[in-house]
């Protein structure tokens, strides 16, 4: 076990070096010189000259590279330049919308998936499964931009039930806040929510047809035991595999859906610094998020590791 | 497309195998496809994919109205005689901007799997091929990639580049790498020592006409299968790009930059953001439902 992980632990640390420097490469060699790109047309030379002095773009890539992630590494992601703050304060305001949008968003997606994907396998090849899929083949068909729009449509438009967007932050009560996130974590929700469906399904049939569950059942266990005990929690570890590779997924997402209902998280502080021109503040939300997914994908490794010795040997 | 098979498809006969005549082939081919259209979610599929493409097809020639015509008088209408699905802010027809907006997903589409694909299968194959340290390294490379959905590099692109249809496809093309090369990665790892390849490398063929001649035809079914999947992932990647203003440019039509644009008003014509939504939604139904038939014909053993 402990080799197992060393050695995950090992290709984690190489493959977010990897992230780092397709994010260097992109932002500073790409594009020849950053400072054009920052001031764009109206900066004179002897401004753009100074910002590449403070961005340090004097010096040879591998330096600046170096010098670039040790401060990163430390939390430091530089400044604003559109707000003048530390990008890490920035990226610290706005997760606060970004986090609990994304950790509803799974709820929903776990919530609807896993119950529709273990009723459908009991009811292989019936209606219900039919109904099931059929379900779950339209809900990864409607993107969820989509899907958020419609919901405006139909909760605040026409009932008025929700507002259409925008979000006064947590200091005003827990209620509010949560009605403002709740379209668009049903909307990021949905669309997500297909692929565990199917992968529940077929993760339940595959244990359902295994000799201990015939054999439970020979024994008499109710069939609700036979489902939830002997069946389920077997079928737990591709499930989890799944979802844990949709929260990835999920916080991708929740750019856009944030851009629908206008939340100020962090996918609109980045693409609001792309009209500004705040290219630190983009670096450092990419930087972020990018590596945020890749140790969710390295956590549910480990997970599926200690679930299933077999991975941890083979 | 795959009904032409190489005829060397894992799942249809071991390789190495002898191969069959022509006509027995042809007899299989056919079989094959009337097993398919016998298929209902592949029938469907289908359907719906060839009114995509013909829509696409027509739209190049022919649309009831000019996509790019404003009326100032005939703004966000409803749906009239006139106006099949209603007119857009600038009084532009919904129906030909949607009809045109067909062929703008499938380019996306084709040239963003175009672009995973084919890197994706160059690095996979060295890495199945080569192994040891190329091996690791690539892997470790295409797990970084994996931390970098199409929405993420678009922003980092868009950044410092502008924002346009051509760095989307970028965007999207790249997202989809990790996934052709681990599938053929992993085809390769199982291909390289079986005894075919071996007697061809004790027969004197090099590298490249091994991965070339054998190992790589083996590989085809499966990576035709994940194009299918990946092919709707990229339409619905260009809606959600251009929704952000981050993919295709206005006036040229698009469906998610018409839902950005329908957006605004919600309340005064909802048909603006439901029609182009619909086309989306229909698309990619239609391709999920072909590439899930295909897997079923292509492949049973994999069919859930």
């Amino acid at each position: 076990m402990r080799r197992f992980v060393l050695r995950r632990v090992a290709a984690l640390g190489a493959t977010l070096f990897f992230v780092s420097v397709l994010v260097f490469v992109v932002v500073r060699v790409l594009p020849g010189d950053p400072a054009l790109i920052i001031m764009g047309t109206e900066g004179s030379p002897e401004a753009a000259a100074r910002l590449r002095e403070s961005m340090g773009l004097d010096r040879p890539i591998a330096v600046q590279y170096a010098e670039w992630i040790g401060r990163a590494i430390r939390g430091d992601l530089g400044l604003s330049i559109q707000y003048d703050v530390s990008v890490s304060t920035l990226i610290l305001s706005r997760l606060a919308v970004s986090l609990p949008l994304t950790a509803l968003a799974a709820i929903v997606m776990g919530g609807l998936a896993v119950p529709l994907g273990v009723f459908a396998a009991t009811r292989q090849r019936r209606w219900g499964d039919y109904v099931a899929m059929t379900v779950s083949q339209l809900g990864v068909a409607i993107p969820a931009f989509w899907a958020g729009l419609l919901l405006i449509l139909l909760f605040s438009v026409r009932l008025g039930w929700f507002r259409s967007g925008g979000f006064d932050g947590w200091g005003q009560g827990l209620v509010p806040a949560l009605k403002s996130l709740a379209l668009p974590a049903i909307a990021l929700g949905l669309f997500q929510f297909a692929v565990l469906t199917r992968t529940t399904r077929s993760a339940v049939l595959e244990v359902l047809r295994e000799d201990y569950v015939k054999t439970a059942r020979a024994k008499g266990v109710p069939e609700r035991g036979v489902l939830f005990r002997h069946t389920l929690r077997n079928a737990m570890i591709p499930i989890v595999t799944v979802a844990g590779i949709q929260v990835g997924q999920l916080m991708a997402g929740s750019i856009v859906l944030e851009s629908v209902f206008y939340l100020p998280g962090l996918g609109r502080l980045a693409l609001g610094a792309i009209s500004a021109r705040d290219l630190p503040v983009v670096q450092g939300v990419v930087l972020f998020v990018a590596s945020s997914i890749v140790v969710i994908n390295f956590a549910v490794d480990i997970l599926y590791g200690i679930l299933d010795p077999r991975i941890r040997y083979g | 497309m795959a009904e032409g098979g190489r005829g060397r498809s894992p799942g249809a006969s071991p390789p190495g195998a002898p191969l069959v005549s022509r006509a027995e082939g042809a007899a299989r081919r056919w079989r094959r496809l009337r097993r398919a259209l016998q298929h209902v979610t592949f029938s469907i599929g289908l359907g719906i994919t060839l009114l995509l493409v013909a829509t696409a097809a027509v739209s190049v020639v022919y649309t009831p109205r000019d996509p790019l015509e404003m009326s100032i008088t005939g703004r966000l209408q409803g749906p009239s005689p006139g106006y099949p699905l209603g007119t857009d802010q600038f009084g532009r027809d919904l129906l030909s901007r949607i009809m045109a907006g067909a062929s703008t997903s499938i380019l996306v589409g084709v040239i963003a799997v175009g672009i995973g694909m084919g890197v994706g299968v160059s690095l996979g194959m060295l890495s199945g091929y080569f192994g040891g340290w190329l091996d690791e390294t690539f892997m470790r490379l295409m797990d970084a990639v994996q931390g970098f959905p199409a929405i993420l590099s678009a922003l980092l692109i868009t950044a410092v580049f502008s924002p346009s249809l051509a760095n989307s496809m970028v965007a999207i093309g790249v997202s989809f790498l990790p996934v052709f090369a681990r599938l053929t990665r992993a085809s390769f790892l199982g291909l390289r020592d079986r005894e075919f390849v071996v007697a061809a490398r004790a027969l004197g063929a090099g590298d490249a006409s091994l991965i070339r001649r054998h190992i790589f035809p083996n590989t085809l079914s499966p990576l035709i299968i994940q194009a299918t999947i990946s092919f709707p992932v990229a339409i619905l990647a260009e809606a959600a790009l251009s929704y952000l203003g981050l993919g295709t440019q206005p006036p040229h039509p698009s469906w998610g930059l018409m839902l950005r644009e329908a957006q605004a008003f919600l309340g005064m014509n909802p048909w603006f953001a439901i029609f182009p939504g619909g086309a989306i939604a229909l698309t990619v139904l239609g391709l999920n439902l072909l590439g899930d038939g295909l897997r079923d014909v292509l492949d049973p053993r994999q069919s859930p």
